[in-house]
């Protein structure tokens, strides 16, 4: 099945908040320009193996991790910047979390701390990411207003344009449609498949049918386990385990 | 007794205590404006005093409390503000953090008398300062630093979490966060603790007592080692000190201050709103 180059490639990954285990032994491979998703229920550990991804676990107190991540071979503790990771890594959140500055600004946010001044080249950038989220025709016309003023959705591909702009390799996406109604839904899913052509994508979601839908594997996480991964068509058909099946026949979770 | 007339009895005194509360504010006013308006004249405000005082304008006590204020703004606002950086964002809850905070806390307890004795000790003897615009404003700046730095505290504290979590995640360092995502958010809230630490500066008479304040000078402060006259002392001095000075000349001079305060803290308010009008989430 994975005939690509590894791009995320885990060992024994344990995640600890406290004396809380909250991911056991992770073991993986996260093929290039795959679109990766994960499913589980709520405190399956999830969100904590996205935040390992791009260490922003490491924001949280008392969070220790232990075991290896490569990104293209490379350890992403001993082997990269923590601000180069998350250039290459970029993540957007359940909430649409723009900041409360202009629509452009929030997109050259990323490029302005890495410290590109060219107005040519920061234009550039914004008009390239927002065509790239689907948001450029909606809102050429006001790039100076306040992001807060766009729709929830409009807000959510804000928030992908903003990465999109720094030229990542690999976007993280954490619930990203759990604010968003039916329509908006459907736009970023569609997005999304677009996406993965140019990056690898990992998606986080509790929306199962979401995960069948645009997924190409898919992983189901328990209680810090990831319990079942193979491709998505198959977990959908013939699960290996019956926790499996029944988490997405929905007697649980 | 009926709960309807329980209620009305209730809001009656609670009424009440508002007014009370309301009214000295009322009266100091009136009173310090009814005495005192009459000695406000552009001579007043813009010339040096005549007759030992008596006659003749303020303007070295006006331009020396101007001086004080800004010179203690100057040193407590960078100070203050870069250790409430250091306690909300980068030191953590630990041992020695919550001993800085006990300390912040006293320091604002203190007497403001005795920041006139430490400044004199400190500021005017230790350095060799001498009485001077300096010393008075160094000793200022550290009676407001505690406000100064429990306001941006609070300010940095209300940012929203999640600013720093993204900026973050999109590759900015700490610092970057900190100064980008960060700072200009608790700008507001910074500015309302130095409203609060000008008004008290321009008010403190013990402070500048042994470090600044000269009971009569005949001519300007030409640099910061010079003294200077100041309204609050200017204000004891010719109430208490020197005999003979006109009564309206008293107030008028009470109302200079009150007025120079008012003021400041306007400009500061309004700076202040413009910054939140722009700001919202």
């Amino acid at each position: 099945m994975v005939t690509r180059a590894a791009k995320f490639s885990i060992q024994g990954l344990h995640v600890h908040y406290g004396s809380l285990c909250a991911l056991r032994d992770l073991n993986l491979e996260i093929a290039a320009h795959e679109l990766f998703t994960v499913i589980g229920p709520a405190n399956s550990g999830k969100s904590t193996f996205l935040n390992s991804l791009n260490r922003l676990i490491d924001l949280e107190a008392h969070s220790r991790v232990s075991g290896g991540i490569r990104l293209d071979g490379i350890d992403i503790r001993a082997g990269l910047e923590v601000e180069a990771l998350r250039r290459k890594v970029g993540i957007v959140f359940a909430l649409p979390l723009p900041l409360p500055i202009s629509i452009y600004e929030n997109v050259v946010y990323g490029l302005r701390m890495q410290g590109v001044r060219d107005a040519k080249a920061l234009d550039a950038a914004v008009e390239r990411s927002l065509r790239e989220s689907y948001l450029w025709e909606e809102v050429k016309d006001r790039l100076r207003t306040p992001a807060m003023n766009l729709s929830g959705g409009q807000q959510q591909r804000l928030c992908m344009a903003r990465i999109l702009a720094g030229q990542p390799d690999v976007l993280l996406f954490d619930e990203p449609t759990s604010g968003l109604d039916p329509i908006s839904t459907a736009r970023i899913e569609e997005t999304l498949l677009v996406l993965k052509e140019k990056y690898t994508i990992v998606l986080v979601t509790n929306n199962v049918a979401q995960a069948a839908r645009v997924g190409d594997r898919t992983a189901f996480f328990l209680m810090g386990e990831m319990v079942e991964v193979s491709a998505t068509s198959t977990m959908f058909t013939t699960p290996a385990d019956s926790r499996t099946s029944d988490y997405i026949t929905g007697k649980f979770g | 007794m009926s709960s309807r007339l329980s209620q009305r009895i209730a809001f009656a005194l609670l009424f009440l205590a508002t007014l009370v509360v309301v009214l000295p504010v009322v009266v100091i006013l009136a009173i310090i404006v009814a005495k005192g308006a009459s000695a406000i004249s552009w001579e007043f405000l813009f010339t040096m005093p005549r007759d030992g005082m008596s006659a003749g304008g303020i303007l070295p006590a006006i331009l020396g409390t101007l001086y004080l204020v800004l010179g203690a703004v100057l040193f407590a606002v960078p100070l203050g503000v870069a250790a409430a950086v250091y306690l909300v964002e980068y030191s953590g809850d630990n041992r020695f953090s919550r001993l800085v905070k006990l300390a912040i806390v006293n320091l604002a307890g203190v007497p403001s008398v005795v920041y006139g004795l430490f400044g004199l000790g400190i500021f005017v003897i230790f350095f060799r300062f001498g009485a001077s615009i300096l010393s008075g404003a160094l000793t200022l700046g550290i009676m407001i630093l505690p406000v100064i730095i429990t306001s941006a505290r609070e300010a940095l504290e209300s940012v929203p979490r999640h600013f720093r979590t993204v900026s973050l995640s999109l590759g900015a360092s700490r610092w970057q966060t900190i100064r980008h995502s960060v700072l200009p958010h608790a700008l507001p809230g910074i500015l309302t603790g130095m409203i609060l630490g000008l008004g008290r500066a321009a008010g403190e008479t013990a402070p500048i007592l042994f470090t600044v304040a000269a009971f009569y000078l005949p001519r300007l402060p030409q640099s910061v080692f010079d003294q200077t006259m100041a309204l609050p002392y200017h204000l004891y001095v010719i109430s208490t000190q020197v005999p003979g000075v006109p009564e309206n000349v008293r107030y008028g001079t009470a109302l200079v201050l009150l007025a120079l305060v008012l003021l400041l803290n306007l400009a500061a308010i309004i700076l202040r709103s413009r910054f939140r009008a722009r700001k919202k989430w």
